[in-house]
C-alpha cells in the first residue's frame, strides 16, 4: 500500500502516563521478575519475589488511589487503545485487592513444606524417582506422590510470581480494552501464564498437568471463537472500536448477520473465560487440578476479569442492540444457574463443588451484565468484588485440609470436622452462607444490587428462576456445613495445617471483606456506581 | 362475602427519643452475647451461660422501658422510628437500617424477650453437663460444658435475628432477621449432632423453608419493582397503586413464606420433625417465637392484604386446612413433643385464620400468638421436665401415674393444658374463642365452614391434649416394669428449681394473660399498627350462643377422651391393627407422601447426593436414578467425561446454538 512507501513520520499518541500507571507498574516489575529468576541464586529468590510481588500490587494500588483521588472521570488514552473509566478503576482496584489475596495464598510455604508449586520444567524422570523412593511402602503410584522429601526440596520454584504478575498485567488491561485487538491480545496475556501456572502442582502431578493441557486446548479453541468473532464484527461495522462499533450499528450497510453472528462468537469467548455454562466444561477438571493458591487467583481473578470484559462489550459496543441478544443470553443465563446449581449438587470432590457454584454464580453475574442501565454496572461489579474475595477465602481454607496425600479434597474427608478444628468450620460455614446469599454476607448485598437492576430493566421473569436457582444452589452449600458439623470424624480424617501468617493473612481478608460488605456495602456500591464506562 | 376493606389509616411516624433511642441495644446485645460466645471457645464455658441470660435480661429490660415510655404518648404518637444507618443503596434504591418501634413490634419485643429469657434461665438447668443427675448429660457431649456454651451462643443468635425481623422498619431488614431466625433454628434442631435423626429434621426443615424463603424474597422483589421501595412506611402508603393481579401475587408470595417459617399447610411437615432439637429450642423457637413470625408478617403486612380478597381468602383457607390437620394428627400420636408440635401447628392455623380475616381479626390472631406463647412454652418446658424425668424417653405410652412423682410439672402442666383447650376464664379461652366468634361472624359458607372448622378442631384440641394428659400424668405406672432404652430403670423425679421456676412463670401466664390481655385492652393498644378492632355484625350465629357451643364441643372432646382413653389401660406396645382414619394420620395424613411425590421426588437427587456423601462416597448415585431431575443430573454428570474433545464438544454444539439463536432471533 502507498502510505507505507511514503514513510511518513509516524506519530505516537498522546499517552497518559498518570492514568495507566497502575498498568505500566505490574507489567514493568513482572518484567524485572523474570530477571531475578535469571540471576538472584536459588535460595534467594523465594523472599526477593515475594517482597517484589508484594510492593508491585501495593505500588499499583497507590498510583490507582492517586489518580483515582485526582484524575478526570473517564479518558481514554493509548490512541483510544484503552479506557480508563469509572469501571475501569474499579475493576482494577478489585484485581490488585484480589491479587495481593492470592498471592499471598502462593507464597505460603508453612501449608506445604516448601510452597505448592514445582517447576513445570522439571523432568518427570527425577520425580519419579524421588517420589517412588518414598511411595514405594506407601501403595501409591510414583507419580500421585511426586513430590520430594522435605530435606531435598526446602525451596520453591518461583516461576510463578512473574506468571502472575503477567497474568495480572493481562487481565487489567483486558477490563480496560477499548478495542477488539487490545481485548485480544490482553486475552492472550492473561491466559499464557494461567495455563503454565495450572500445571505447577507439586503433588498430584498427572491431574494438575492434564488440567493445564486441558485448559490449554480448550482456551486456544475459544480464543479461536473470539477471534472470528472479531473478524465478523470488522466486516461489519468497518471499525475495531467499540464506541465506533456502537455507532455503526445504526449506520451500516451490511448485513445484521455479520454483527449477530460475530457477537455471538465473540460472547462465546468471553464466556468461556468467565465459565458461564454451557462453556464451562473446563472449570471443573482445572479447579480441581491447578494448585489450589493457583485456582484462588483464576477462580477470583479471572471472573473479574472477564466479566469486566462482557460487561464493557455489551454496554458500550452493544449497548443499543440489545433486544436482538438479550434473549440468547437470557437462555445462557438460565442455563448457567441450572448447570450450576444442578450438578453442583452431586458433586464429591470440594474444589469441584466451588467450580459448579462459580458457574452458578456466573449465570448471576451475567444477569446484571445483561441490564444495560447504570445499576447494571454497578450491581455487576460490586458482585465481583464481593464474589471475588468470598471464592478466594473459601480456596484458602480448602488449602489447609491436609492428610498425608496432600489436600484432602473429597467431600467424604470433611466429614465432622467442626469437630476437630471448629474455627476453620466456622470460618467456611460462614463463607459457604455467602455464597448462598444468606443476609448479612456480601454475597447477600451481591445478588440483591443484581437482581435490583434486573428487575429495573424489565428482566423479572429471569429474577425469579435466579431466585429459585440460587435456592437450589444454596442445598450444596448447606450439605457441607451439615457434613462438617453433624457427621462423624473419619477415623484417618485429615488434620487441619496450622496455617502460616500469608496464608491467615488471606483468608482473613477474605472473610473480613465478606462481611463489611454485608453490613455496611454503602461504601463500595458508592464506588461501583461512581460513573460509566467512556464512549 | 367477604367486604373490601376501606384502607386503614396510617398513623404518623415520628422520631425515636428517649428510651427508644436505645432501641438497638435491644437485638445488638444478644448478638454480641452470641458473638463473645462464639468466638472465645472453652474459656467462655464456665459463665458462658450466664452471659447468655445476662443479655436476653438486659434486652427484656431495655423493652420494658421503651414499652412503659410507648404508653405514656398518645395513640397517634406511639409509631416511631430510629433511623440506625443506610444499609445498601443501589443506584436510586435505598435500604434502611432502621428500627420500627410501635404497638405491634414492642408487643413482639416483650414476647420475644421475656419468654426469652425465662427459656434461658430454665436451658441453665436443662443443658447443665453431669450436675448430679440434673442436667440433660446423656445427650451432653463429652466436653459438656462446651455444648452448654455453643446450645447458649446460637440460642442468643436467635434471640438478635428475632428482634431483628419484627424490629426492621422495611422487608429487607425482615429478610434479614427471616434467614438469620432460620439459620438458627437449624442449626439448634441439629444440635444433638449424634443423632441421625436431628440432621435429617434440621435438613428438612431447611429444605422447606428454602421454598418459603424464595417466596418471600420474590414478593419483597415485586413490592420493589412495583413501589420502588421496601420501607413499611412508604409501601403502605402507596400499596393502592399496585395493579389487583399484581397484588394477589405478592400477598400469595408473602402467604408461601409465612407457610414456610409457621408450619403451615402445605409446608407443615418439616416442624413435628424439629422436636428433635432440645427441648427449650422446641419451646422457645417451635412454639412461642419463631414459628408465629409468618403470623407477623402477615399482621404486618396488613394494609396491602385489606385491599385485596383473593389474598385474604387464601390466607383463610390455609388456616382453616391447617388447623383441622393439626388437631387430627395430633389425636394419632403417642410421641409427647410431637403431639404438642402438631398443635402448635393448628394452634397457628387459627391464628392464620385469624388474620385472615382482615382487620376483623388481626388483633385477635396476635393475641391468640400471646396467649400461646405463654401456654405452649408452658407446656414444651413441662413436657422437657417430664422426659428429663423420664430418660428421655418422649414415647407416652411408657408414662403413666407420674402426676404424684412430679407434683409441679403436672399442675403447671395441667394450666397450660386447660389454658390451651379452653378452658373458661383461663387464656385460650378469650383469645381462641375470640377468634371462633370472629370466623362465626362472616356472612355466609365462609361463616359456616371457618366457624365450623374452628369449633370442630377445638373439640379435637380437647381431646387429643386430654389423652395426653391422661397418659401421662394418671393411670398404671407403667414405666415400671420397662427399662429404658440404654437399659436403665426409671426413676421419675421433679426436676431443679431453675426448670421449675419458668415453668411456674409460664403457667401464671397461662392463667392469667388472656384475662389480663383483654381486660387492659390489646385490641386498642394494638390499633395503631393494625386498624380498629371491626365486629362483624352479620354473622351466620349470634354471638351469645358461640362460646357455649365451644365449651361444650370441648368437653364433649374431653369426656370421649376419658371414656377412650382414661378408662381402658394403655397397651405399652403401639397397636397396629388401628382403624384407616388413625392410620392416615399416624402417617401425617400423608403429608410426608404427598411432599415426596410433588416436592421430594424431584429433589431425589438432592437427598440422594446428601444420603451419598454421608455413606462416605460410595458411588452409586448416578446409577439407575429413576427419579426425573436425578436421571438428569445423572445424566449431566455423565457429559463431564473427563475428555478434552467431548468438552470442547460440548462448546462447539453451544456455540452453534447460540450463534443460530441469535440470527433466528433476528431474521425469524
Amino acid at each position: 500500500m502507498s502510505f507505507i512507501a511514503q514513510a511518513v513520520p509516524l506519530e505516537v499518541p498522546p499517552i497518559d502516563y498518570g492514568a495507566i500507571a497502575p498498568l505500566l507498574i505490574v507489567l514493568g516489575m513482572a518484567c524485572i521478575s523474570v530477571l531475578v529468576e535469571a540471576f538472584l541464586p536459588r535460595h534467594q529468590r523465594w523472599p526477593v519475589q515475594v517482597a517484589l510481588t508484594l510492593v508491585t500490587l501495593v505500588g499499583a494500588g497507590l498510583a490507582l488511589g492517586l489518580y483515582a483521588g485526582t484524575g478526570p472521570d473517564g479518558i481514554t488514552t493509548l490512541a483510544d487503545a484503552v479506557a480508563v473509566d469509572p469501571p475501569t478503576l474499579f475493576l482494577w482496584g478489585t484485581l490488585l485487592a484480589l491479587a495481593l489475596g492470592s498471592v499471598l495464598l502462593i507464597a505460603d510455604r508453612s501449608v506445604e513444606p516448601g510452597g505448592a508449586f514445582l517447576a513445570s520444567a522439571e523432568s518427570r524422570a527425577a520425580v519419579v524417582g524421588v517420589g517412588g523412593s518414598r511411595a514405594g511402602g506407601v501403595g501409591r503410584s510414583a507419580e500421585e506422590r511426586g513430590y520430594g522429601s522435605p530435606d531435598q526440596a526446602p525451596t520453591m520454584q518461583t516461576e510463578v510470581f512473574p506468571f502472575t504478575l503477567f497474568a495480572l498485567g493481562g487481565m487489567m488491561t483486558f477490563v480496560a480494552a477499548n478495542d477488539l485487538l487490545t481485548m485480544f491480545i490482553a486475552l492472550e496475556v492473561l491466559s499464557l501464564p494461567l495455563y503454565l501456572m495450572c500445571g505447577l502442582a507439586r503433588r498430584r502431578r498427572l491431574l494438575s498437568q492434564e488440567a493445564a493441557v486441558k485448559y490449554f486446548l480448550l482456551g486456544a479453541f475459544a480464543s479461536a471463537f473470539f477471534l472470528y468473532g472479531l473478524a465478523l464484527i470488522y466486516g461489519y461495522a468497518g471499525t475495531i472500536r467499540f464506541p465506533e462499533i456502537a455507532d455503526s450499528v445504526v449506520a451500516s450497510p451490511m448485513s445484521d448477520a455479520l454483527l449477530l453472528g460475530g457477537l455471538a462468537l465473540l460472547v462465546v469467548g468471553l464466556m468461556f473465560k468467565g465459565s458461564v455454562g454451557p462453556f464451562h466444561t473446563w472449570t471443573p477438571d482445572v479447579y480441581q487440578g491447578a494448585p489450589t493458591p493457583v485456582t484462588a487467583f483464576m477462580a477470583a481473578c479471572t471472573k473479574v476479569a472477564a466479566f469486566g470484559g462482557i460487561l464493557r462489550v455489551l454496554h458500550v459496543a452493544f449497548g443499543d442492540s440489545r433486544w436482538e441478544w438479550r434473549g440468547v443470553l437470557w437462555a445462557v443465563a438460565i442455563a448457567s444457574m441450572a448447570i450450576g446449581a444442578v450438578i453442583g449438587l452431586t458433586q464429591t470432590d470440594v474444589k469441584r463443588m466451588v467450580a459448579y457454584s462459580s458457574v452458578a454464580h456466573a449465570g448471576f453475574l451475567l444477569i446484571g451484565a445483561m441490564s444495560i442501565t447504570e445499576q447494571g454496572v454497578s450491581g455487576t461489579l460490586f458482585y465481583l468484588l464481593a464474589y471475588g474475595f468470598t471464592t478466594l477465602a473459601v480456596f484458602g481454607v480448602i488449602s489447609l485440609v491436609r492428610d498425608a496425600d496432600g489436600e484432602a479434597t473429597h467431600l467424604s474427608r470433611w466429614a465432622g470436622l467442626a469437630k476437630r478444628s471448629p474455627v476453620l468450620a466456622a470460618v467456611m460455614t460462614f463463607l459457604l452462607l455467602a455464597l448462598a446469599g444468606i443476609p448479612l454476607t456480601s454475597g447477600f448485598t451481591a445478588k440483591f444490587a443484581v437482581f435490583a437492576a434486573a428487575l429495573e430493566d424489565g428482566m423479572a421473569p429471569l429474577v425469579v428462576i435466579a431466585l429459585v436457582a440460587s435456592a437450589v444452589a444454596a442445598f450444596f452449600y448447606i450439605r457441607v456445613i451439615v457434613l462438617m458439623y453433624f457427621s462423624e470424624p473419619a477415623e484417618d480424617g485429615p488434620a487441619v495445617t496450622v496455617p502460616g501468617a500469608f496464608t491467615t493473612a488471606a483468608i482473613t481478608l477474605g472473610v473480613l471483606i465478606t462481611l463489611v460488605l454485608g453490613i455496611v456495602p454503602t461504601l463500595a456500591l458508592g464506588w461501583a456506581g461512581a460513573g460509566g464506562f467512556v464512549g | 362475602m367477604l367486604t373490601a376493606v376501606p384502607p386503614v389509616e396510617l398513623p404518623e411516624i415520628g422520631a425515636a427519643s428517649g428510651a427508644a433511642s436505645l432501641a438497638w441495644l435491644l437485638f445488638v446485645l444478644p448478638a454480641l452475647g452470641a458473638l463473645v460466645l462464639f468466638v472465645t471457645g472453652r474459656r467462655a464455658n464456665a459463665w458462658g451461660h450466664w452471659l447468655g441470660v445476662a443479655t436476653v435480661l438486659a434486652s427484656f429490660a431495655i423493652g420494658l422501658a421503651i414499652f412503659f415510655e410507648t404508653l405514656g404518648l398518645s395513640p397517634e404518637q406511639r409509631t416511631r422510628e430510629l433511623h440506625l444507618f443506610d444499609w445498601m443503596s443501589v443506584g436510586s434504591f435505598t435500604v434502611d437500617f432502621g428500627v420500627r418501634l410501635d404497638p405491634l413490634s414492642l408487643t413482639f419485643v416483650l414476647l420475644i424477650t421475656g419468654v426469652g429469657s425465662l427459656i434461658h434461665i430454665y436451658s441453665v438447668g436443662y443443658m447443665a453437663p453431669h450436675a448430679g443427675g440434673d442436667g440433660d448429660d446423656d445427650h451432653a457431649e463429652p466436653g459438656g460444658d462446651s455444648s452448654r456454651r455453643r446450645f447458649f451462643a446460637q440460642l442468643n443468635l436467635f434471640v438478635a435475628a428475632m428482634l431483628v425481623l419484627v424490629l426492621g422498619n422495611n422487608f429487607v431488614l425482615l429478610y434479614l432477621g427471616w434467614e438469620g431466625v432460620g439459620l438458627a433454628s437449624y442449626l439448634l434442631i441439629g444440635f444433638y449432632q449424634d443423632r441421625p435423626s436431628a440432621a435429617t429434621a434440621a435438613k428438612k426443615a431447611f429444605l422447606m423453608n428454602r421454598v418459603g424463603d424464595v417466596g418471600l424474597a420474590i414478593a419483597i422483589f415485586l413490592l420493589w419493582l412495583e413501589l420502588g421501595t421496601v420501607q413499611y412506611s412508604e409501601v403502605f402508603e402507596r400499596i393502592g397503586e399496585v395493579g389487583a393481579p399484581t397484588l394477589v401475587a405478592i400477598t400469595v408470595m408473602l402467604l408461601l413464606g409465612a407457610c414456610g417459617k409457621s408450619g403451615q399447610f402445605p409446608l407443615q411437615a418439616w416442624l413435628p420433625d424439629a422436636m428433635e432439637g432440645p427441648t427449650p429450642v422446641s419451646a422457645l423457637i417451635h412454639a412461642a417465637t419463631m414459628v408465629t413470625a409468618g403470623v407477623y408478617l402477615i399482621a404486618r403486612s396488613g394494609p396491602i392484604y385489606n385491599l385485596t380478597e383473593t389474598g385474604r381468602l387464601v390466607v383463610t383457607l390455609v388456616g382453616v386446612v391447617t388447623l383441622l390437620i393439626g388437631a387430627i394428627i395430633g389425636c394419632a400420636y403417642d410421641d409427647i413433643k410431637k403431639v404438642l408440635a402438631y398443635s402448635t401447628v393448628s394452634q397457628i392455623g387459627y391464628m392464620f385464620l385469624a388474620v385472615g380475616l382482615g382487620p376483623a381479626g388481626y388483633a385477635l390472631g396476635i393475641f391468640h400468638l400471646l396467649t400461646h406463647g405463654f401456654f405452649k412454652a408452658g407446656l414444651f418446658l413441662g413436657a422437657g421436665s417430664v422426659m428429663h424425668a423420664m430418660n428421655d424417653d418422649v414415647d407416652m405410652r411408657r408414662y403413666g401415674g407420674l402426676a404424684r412423682h412430679m407434683p409441679i410439672t403436672f399442675v403447671t402442666f395441667g394450666l397450660g393444658y386447660l389454658a390451651l383447650i379452653g378452658f373458661p376464664l383461663l387464656s385460650g379461652y378469650f383469645s381462641k374463642d375470640a377468634i371462633i366468634e370472629a370466623a362465626f361472624g362472616q356472612e355466609g359458607w365462609q361463616g359456616w365452614v371457618y366457624g365450623g372448622a374452628a369449633t370442630l378442631a377445638a373439640g379435637l384440641t380437647a381431646f387429643y391434649m386430654t389423652r395426653l394428659v391422661l397418659m401421662t400424668f394418671f393411670g398404671e405406672k407403667r414405666w415400671q416394669n420397662l427399662k429404658s432404652a440404654d437399659g436403665h430403670d426409671y426413676h421419675p423425679h421433679e426436676s431443679p428449681v431453675t426448670m421449675t421456676a419458668p415453668m411456674i412463670v409460664l403457667a401464671i401466664g397461662s392463667v392469667g394473660a388472656g384475662a389480663i390481655l383483654s381486660g387492659i385492652g390489646l385490641t386498642e393498644w394494638l390499633a395503631p399498627s393494625l386498624g380498629e378492632l371491626r365486629e362483624s355484625e352479620h354473622g351466620v350465629l349470634p354471638h351469645a350462643v358461640i362460646p357455649w357451643l365451644v365449651v361444650g364441643i370441648s368437653a364433649l372432646g374431653v369426656l370421649i377422651a376419658y371414656l377412650v382413653v382414661g378408662r381402658r389401660p394403655t397397651p405399652v406396645e403401639r397397636p397396629e391393627r388401628v382403624s384407616l382414619p388413625v392410620r392416615a394420620a399416624r402417617r401425617d395424613l400423608y403429608a410426608n407422601a404427598i411432599n415426596e411425590t410433588f416436592i421430594a421426588r424431584p429433589g431425589t437427587w438432592l437427598s440422594r447426593a446428601l444420603v451419598f456423601v454421608d455413606n462416605r462416597g460410595v458411588d452409586g448415585v448416578v446409577n439407575g436414578t429413576a427419579a426425573l431431575l436425578g436421571g438428569s443430573s445423572g445424566r449431566l454428570r455423565r457429559f463431564q467425561t473427563g475428555f478434552v474433545r467431548s468438552y470442547a464438544l460440548s462448546m462447539l454444539g453451544g456455540s452453534v446454538l447460540v450463534i443460530a439463536a441469535m440470527l433466528a432471533v433476528r431474521f425469524a
